[in-house]
């Protein structure tokens, strides 16, 4: 592969200090993800997914080990990486645009160059309209939308997914996992996705990470290729391979889920 | 979505018209009801079933309002309105700069959390003679009673409206990278605009009652004083006049802080509805 390693996760490991004794949530944890790449981390509940996240993030500092994004360790916060939480979490007293740049006007970069990037954004993605609405007056999926590009609007390299879609019901969320697809794949985006939801990551990921249960470990690695022109995450949903690929990594979430 | 519009709204025109019908039903009844116990106290005392020197009665009390040159009225009025005023913006003020502090260190919050439930149960009236002995009897005395009673359930109320702000919130302001500071100013004071006026109107009333009781213990004019002088002097007429007016002053102020709610939910930050 030509592509260059976009981040690399090396001997992460996270405990817990508690009054009751301490807990291992992740534990020697190592891999890395390519430039353009969408890898998902599939694991039982509860088993540090969520934990991960913030590390990479820099929202958390682990116990031991280290994070790197294009060769740079992470110690906290940093543009490069954007954090998608599991709700679209839009402040309900703001309209879409302003929802839009808040992280913009948080890093104090509402430059005029990224805030007409963010409207362009608004107008690619069918939500310019509905710029002085309020988050109330929209769909999930809109909303959804809305969080998505208030991401973008940062311009970051990463992207970290936290089983964002798990607050939508299921139409919604085939839907809306199709369109969030697409924009990623059009922004040429790197993309590290964590879920529960194994038909999700298959129809989303070029590569899936297998968690064992609390502390997490890397149980398996497996690269998704479907025989597609264009992949989409619907499309994939019915080809052959699909089922395939879900029964190999049920098979190794199974032994852990009891 | 809106199928069958024709038939929907002639079925919604009907509830609209039952709602409308039975706000101005309930509405005709509170006048009415008013005006039955003004009339019953009225024709009580004519009938020589109450005593009028001793409950007055509405008649008493309007030649009482008409008089208002003997006894000083709107400057009691006045007195008691701007003593009210000044304690619940102190109290107001001080009592959310003291939240913000305390949301701003989970330590000092921690340190003093007994401390504030003990203050807030103690029935501040009991601090009386050392209010009056540090501020000297007068107007400040009165103010500090004020702040007293409001200040500690500012203090709680908004504490706990800023603690139970949605973590979620807060954690996604994070992840923009968003300082203490930042995340208060845009997630927590936002999300916690409806625990203000809630806090502002319970503080309207507590104030009032501060500055009335104040004005019981040390004055020289208020509507407390006037009660007090009412009583003193038997002058019942006076005395019920002064509660009346009290009653209307407390109604116009609660009112005064509906208002401000609407107009800031209105056209500073949106209602969640």
């Amino acid at each position: 592969m030509p592509l260059q390693e976009a981040l690399r996760v090396e001997h992460l490991t996270q405990t817990y200090q508690a009054k009751n004794g301490e807990t291992a949530a992740i534990d020697d944890l190592s891999f890395s993800v390519r430039e353009g790449e969408f890898v998902s981390i599939v694991g039982p509940s509860g088993c540090g997914k969520s934990t991960l996240l913030s590390i990479i993030s820099g929202l958390l500092t682990p116990t031991g080990g280290s994070v790197w994004v294009y060769g740079e360790p992470v110690t906290g916060i940093t543009p490069k990486i954007a954090y998608m939480l599991q709700r679209d979490y839009l402040l309900p007293w703001r309209t879409i645009w302003k929802n839009v740049i808040f992280g913009l006007q948080v890093q104090g970069k509402d430059t005029a160059e990224r805030l007409s990037y963010a409207e362009e954004l608004l107008k690619t993605y069918g939500l310019y309209e509905f710029r002085d609405s309020y988050p109330a007056q929209l769909s999930g999926g809109m909303r959804q939308r809305a969080a998505l590009i208030r991401t973008l609007a940062m311009q970051p390299d990463i992207l970290l997914l936290d089983e964002a879609f798990s607050a939508l019901d299921y139409q919604t969320r085939l839907a809306v996992s199709d369109d969030v697809y697409r924009i990623l794949r059009r922004e040429h985006k790197t993309i590290l996705m964590v879920t529960h939801d194994i038909p999700e990551s298959i129809s989303m990921s070029d590569r899936i990470l297998v968690l064992s249960g609390r502390p997490a470990r890397l149980r398996a690695e497996h690269d998704i290729c479907f025989d597609l022109p264009e992949r989409t995450p619907l499309l994939c949903r019915n080809q052959p391979e699909f089922s395939s690929y879900f029964n190999l990594v049920w098979k190794e979430l199974d032994v852990y889920v009891e | 979505m809106w199928n069958e519009e024709k038939e929907r709204s002639a079925s919604r025109r009907v509830y609209l018209k039952q709602q409308k019908r039975r706000r101005y039903l309930v509405f005709c009844l509170q006048w009415l009801l008013l005006f039955l116990l003004l009339a019953l106290w009225e024709l009580l005392g004519r009938w020589g079933v109450l005593d009028s020197f001793v409950v007055s009665s509405p008649s008493r009390v309007w030649r009482t309002l008409l008089n208002v040159a003997s006894n000083h009225l709107p400057t009691h009025i006045g007195v008691t309105v701007y003593e009210t005023l000044v304690g619940f913006s102190l109290g107001v003020l001080i009592g959310l700069t003291l939240a913000i502090g305390l949301w701003w260190s989970p330590f000092l919050s921690r340190l003093f959390e007994p401390y504030l439930v003990v203050l807030n149960s103690l029935p501040k009236i009991a601090l009386g003679p050392v209010i009056i002995i540090i501020a000297g009897a007068g107007t400040r005395a009165i103010i500090v009673m004020a702040l007293a009673i409001s200040l500690i359930v500012t203090v709680m109320e908004m504490l706990s409206g800023f603690l139970h702000t949605d973590e979620d919130l807060i954690k996604m302001a994070r992840t923009f990278g968003a300082s203490r500071r930042q995340i208060f100013r845009h997630i927590v004071f936002p999300a916690n605009l409806h625990t203000l006026f809630n806090s502002l109107k319970i503080n309207i009333g507590l104030s009032l009652v501060g500055v009335i009781a104040g004005e019981f213990l040390v004055s020289k004019a208020g509507l407390g004083y006037l009660i007090v002088y009412g009583g003193q002097v038997f002058q019942m007429d006076l005395v019920m006049t002064g509660v009346l007016i009290l009653a209307l002053v407390a109604a116009l102020m609660y009112q005064a802080v509906r208002l401000a709610q609407w107009l800031c939910t209105r056209f500073i930050s949106h209602d969640r509805g």
